[in-house]
């Protein structure tokens, strides 16, 4: 083989990895731009008025008090999502986790649509990793005391 | 007493650390054999001191000794023994002093298994693993000590992360992925010294980083497969990967480690891609520091968690250092390391190779700016934002594809140059079962691409590797006249490389073929359920028969007694609960698998009334997923195969080797007696 057969062939090799890399580059960046997921409060979502409306959004806040409603034959669970200064409703179908209690802290997936209600696909609850002692009266081993003591159903 | 041992030990570790590396460097330029030996006498005693520091913590967590800081944050009188000793890896203070002790461990391993090698460039590696493990002492002695002295000594701990003592794969997840990051720094110590030693021209330390390598490779593998594991049995939402930032931190050197386990042959047998291979041991080296940081800095929760913490910036200043450091290195003897070999043919095992290393580049690098992303974004616009699994999915899908095809078409290829009539007689039986496959999978009712594409790619792979088995099986049955069991065991020992690393190809084909199809066809169905009821998901009954509650050990277990039943038969009785931790506000899902062959059933108990009059049951059926963590098994396996050192070393028959219709056959190559270095 000749050395210009050589060079040759190396340069048609750098130029397909070239043209190779470019347009993996491209289809990165279009492939990020897309797939991003902006992460905002309450107050956020509702100052970016329609530019929020139907994308996908990570909703973080504290449920509202007394809003949780949830349909244990249907699925259906609704509630209100606030960072202390406004609301927003969210819905979705599913089960709250156990522990789902008012106050606590959340970020739901999902969209904002037009009726102002944000449809989440996703639900996690905030875990903390520093230690909150139950409330009195509240401990899973008080408040679950008849299924612990076999007086539940039974078969 | 233990933070006066324990802490002492580390300071003494860390002031012999740096003495031993100034006595490796002066050893190796004086050429002093008595300085080399009291570098290695320093590495060996750092290692002992390390591990007695390792001791005393985990004697003090046995012993629940509050007054050490690390106890007092992690320890609990109430939690069991097991997960006791394993809160050594916790939290973050113990998991680097855990990180340490292995780094010394594998430094001292090193040593006693190189230390009589000609030259220098060992003397140089152990000081390169003595200069890692300086590091992670410097953590321990600042900003991570895990040896404060508690005043006043508390009575109790709060105990581990509850999520982290639910499962015993947590003993073994974190043990393995640190084997797996620890053991990839190795093969970059020897880099590192063959360059500074100058003898990286004789292209002798691929063959001791090879093995290392492997073997680091084979925790990665099996860290990688556990972690799934867990996600799927812990976590509850029925699958194993979600592209989260900790599991992409143990993925991106895997997929460079594996680039370099491939391209490394190609340095061995044609001497080409000899800059490229220094380059993907420093970036797969950088790249399990760089998970370091990301999975215990905090960084990931937010960049200001990051900030308050001064631990992040060590790292950082660590990965500059390592990165600006060694690719400087690279980049000095780059010219020393034309390569050797030409690429004769576009059709070879050469490009196969290369070809495959330019899709594990690619992906590492989607998989990196996936992740880096969120981050940079925070810390330059101020915005939180995350990159969906969506955005993962849609970049490594094809490029997984294209690796599969691959797998199917690179053992059939030769090195240099390939005969097309052969080649295309060899992969004609797996190109009509790739073809089978893709018509089934297409009237079964798969309209996805991907999926159709990786079960085909997937069956053609797999025949083309099984098939290696076939005819190499075959002509030691038909030349020597023996049994199949007979030649199989007899054609993997002759060649534990090639053989070993096809059965790897062959696990690996079975894992994808399981991801496809759970992720392809999984039926997901969420319902309230009173005791008695039944409900039918993808031809599975799955009924309720009892809620109950118990207490236990440091927890509360709420839980469902659950039948699954297939043909009116119960073949399963399953238990998914969601347990209360005492330390904790949330409780930890608690699923439930029945696994076979060719499906799953996942039950996992989402919400119970108090009175236990009814429960709501999350019931997933994914089939083949079994197949994953048996495919996983067999990846490791196949390592193992290549990784166990070969008594014999056979001379291959000069540049052509072997085409494309000659088997290996064992029968043409003479041995001969080497002793290779272990």
């Amino acid at each position: 083989m000749t050395g210009s057969r050589r060079t040759r062939r190396g340069a048609a090799l750098g130029i397909a990895v070239a043209v190779l890399l470019g347009a993996f580059g491209y289809l990165l960046y279009g492939g990020i731009g897309s797939n991003l997921v902006y992460f905002l409060t309450p107050g956020e979502l509702l100052a970016k008025g329609t530019s929020a409306l139907d994308v996908p959004v990570r909703l973080g806040g504290q449920i509202v008090p007394g809003s949780v409603a949830w349909n244990a034959q249907t699925l259906d669970l609704r509630f209100r999502v606030t960072d202390g200064t406004k609301e927003v409703a969210v819905r979705s179908t599913g089960t709250p986790p156990q522990m789902f209690r008012p106050g606590i802290g959340v970020i739901v997936e999902g969209k904002y649509d037009r009726t102002g209600v944000f449809h989440a696909t996703n639900l996690m609850v905030r875990h903390s990793n520093e230690y909150h002692p139950p409330e009195p009266g509240h401990s899973p081993k008080e408040a679950y005391k008849s299924l612990i003591n076999g007086s539940g159903a039974t078969p | 007493m233990n933070v006066l041992v324990g802490l002492s030990a580390l300071q003494i570790a860390l002031g012999l650390s740096v003495v031993g590396i100034i006595i490796l460097v002066a050893g190796a330029r004086r050429n002093s054999p008595r300085l080399r030996d009291a570098g290695y006498a320093a590495v060996y005693t750092s290692f002992g001191l390390v591990t007695v520091s390792t001791l005393t913590m985990v004697v003090a967590l046995v012993t629940h000794d509050f007054s050490v800081s690390y106890v007092a944050q992690v320890g609990s009188r109430s939690t069991p023994l097991l997960f006791t000793i394993i809160s050594l890896w916790a939290a973050l203070e113990g998991s680097i002093l855990f990180w340490a002790f292995l780094v010394f461990g594998l430094a001292a391993l090193a040593v006693r298994a190189h230390r009589r090698e000609p030259g220098h460039s060992f003397e140089y590696a152990a000081a390169t693993m003595l200069a890692i493990g300086v590091f992670f002492l410097i953590l321990l002695v600042g900003p991570a000590n895990p040896f404060h002295l508690v005043v006043p000594t508390p009575s109790d701990g709060p105990g581990p992360n509850p999520l982290l003592q639910n499962h015993p794969l947590m003993a073994v997840h974190p043990p393995l992925l640190y084997l797996g990051y620890v053991g990839l720094s190795v093969p970059f110590a020897f880099a590192v010294g063959a360059m500074v030693s100058g003898e990286v021209a004789d292209d002798r330390w691929i063959r001791s980083a090879r093995r290392w390598t492997i073997a680091a490779w084979i925790f990665l593998s099996a860290a990688i497969i556990a972690g799934m594991w867990w996600s799927y049995e812990v976590l509850g939402w029925g699958g194993y990967w979600a592209w989260d930032p900790v599991e992409n931190a143990s993925f991106m050197p895997w997929l460079t480690a594996t680039a370099f386990l491939h391209s490394i042959m190609v340095q061995e047998r044609r001497g080409m891609l000899r800059v490229w291979n220094l380059n993907l041991v420093v970036v797969t080296f950088v790249l399990t520091v760089l998970g370091t940081f990301l999975t215990r800095s905090g960084i990931l929760s937010s960049v200001h968690a990051f900030t308050q913490g001064t631990i992040g910036y060590y790292f950082l200043a660590f990965i500059a250092i390592v990165l600006v450091a060694s690719l400087a290195l690279v980049a000095g003897y780059a010219p020393e390391l034309r390569q050797r070999g030409t690429l004769d043919d576009p059709l070879s095992r050469e490009t196969a190779f290369l070809v495959g290393n330019l899709l594990l580049s690619v992906m590492t690098f989607t998989v990196l700016l996936g992740t880096l992303f969120p981050l940079v974004a925070e810390a330059v616009r101020g915005v939180k934002v995350s990159v969906g699994g969506p955005f993962f999915n849609q970049m490594t899908l094809p490029v997984i594809v294209m690796l599969l095809f691959l797998l199917g078409v690179g053992p059939a290829l030769p090195w240099r140059r390939t005969d097309r009539a052969k080649l295309s007689r060899r992969l004609l039986v797996p190109a009509a079962v790739m073809v089978t496959v893709a018509i089934a999978v297409v009237a079964m009712g798969t309209r996805d691409v991907y999926a159709v594409l990786a079960f085909a790619f997937g069956a053609f792979a797999l025949t083309t590797n099984l098939q290696e088995f076939w005819t190499g099986a075959r002509a030691r049955m038909r030349g020597r006249g023996e049994r199949v069991f007979t030649a199989l065991p007899r054609l993997v020992r002759g060649n534990h490389h090639r053989y070993g690393g096809y059965l790897a190809h062959t696990g690996l084909i079975a894992a994808a073929i399981g991801i496809a199809a759970s992720s392809a066809f999984k039926t997901e169905r969420e319902i309230t359920l009173k005791p008695g009821e039944a409900v039918t998901v993808a031809g599975r009954v799955v009924r309720l028969d009892d809620v109950w509650g118990r207490q236990e050990q440091g927890r509360t277990s709420i839980g469902a007694d659950v039948s699954v039943l297939s043909g009116g038969r119960v073949v399963a009785h399953l238990e998914p609960a969601q347990r209360f931790y005492e330390s904790s506000d949330t409780p930890i899902p608690t699923p439930a698998v029945h696994s076979s062959a060719a499906r799953d059933v996942y039950v996992n108990l989402m919400a119970f009334k108090e009175d236990g009059s009814s429960a709501t049951i999350r019931v997933l059926v994914e089939p083949l997923v079994v197949w994953i963590w048996l495919g996983g098994g067999i990846v490791c396996l196949g390592a193992f195969v290549g990784f166990w050192p070969q008594r014999k070393r056979y001379a291959r028959a000069p540049a052509v080797a072997h085409t494309t219709s000659t088997v290996p056959n064992a029968g043409e190559i003479r041995p001969v007696q080497v002793e290779v270095l272990s």
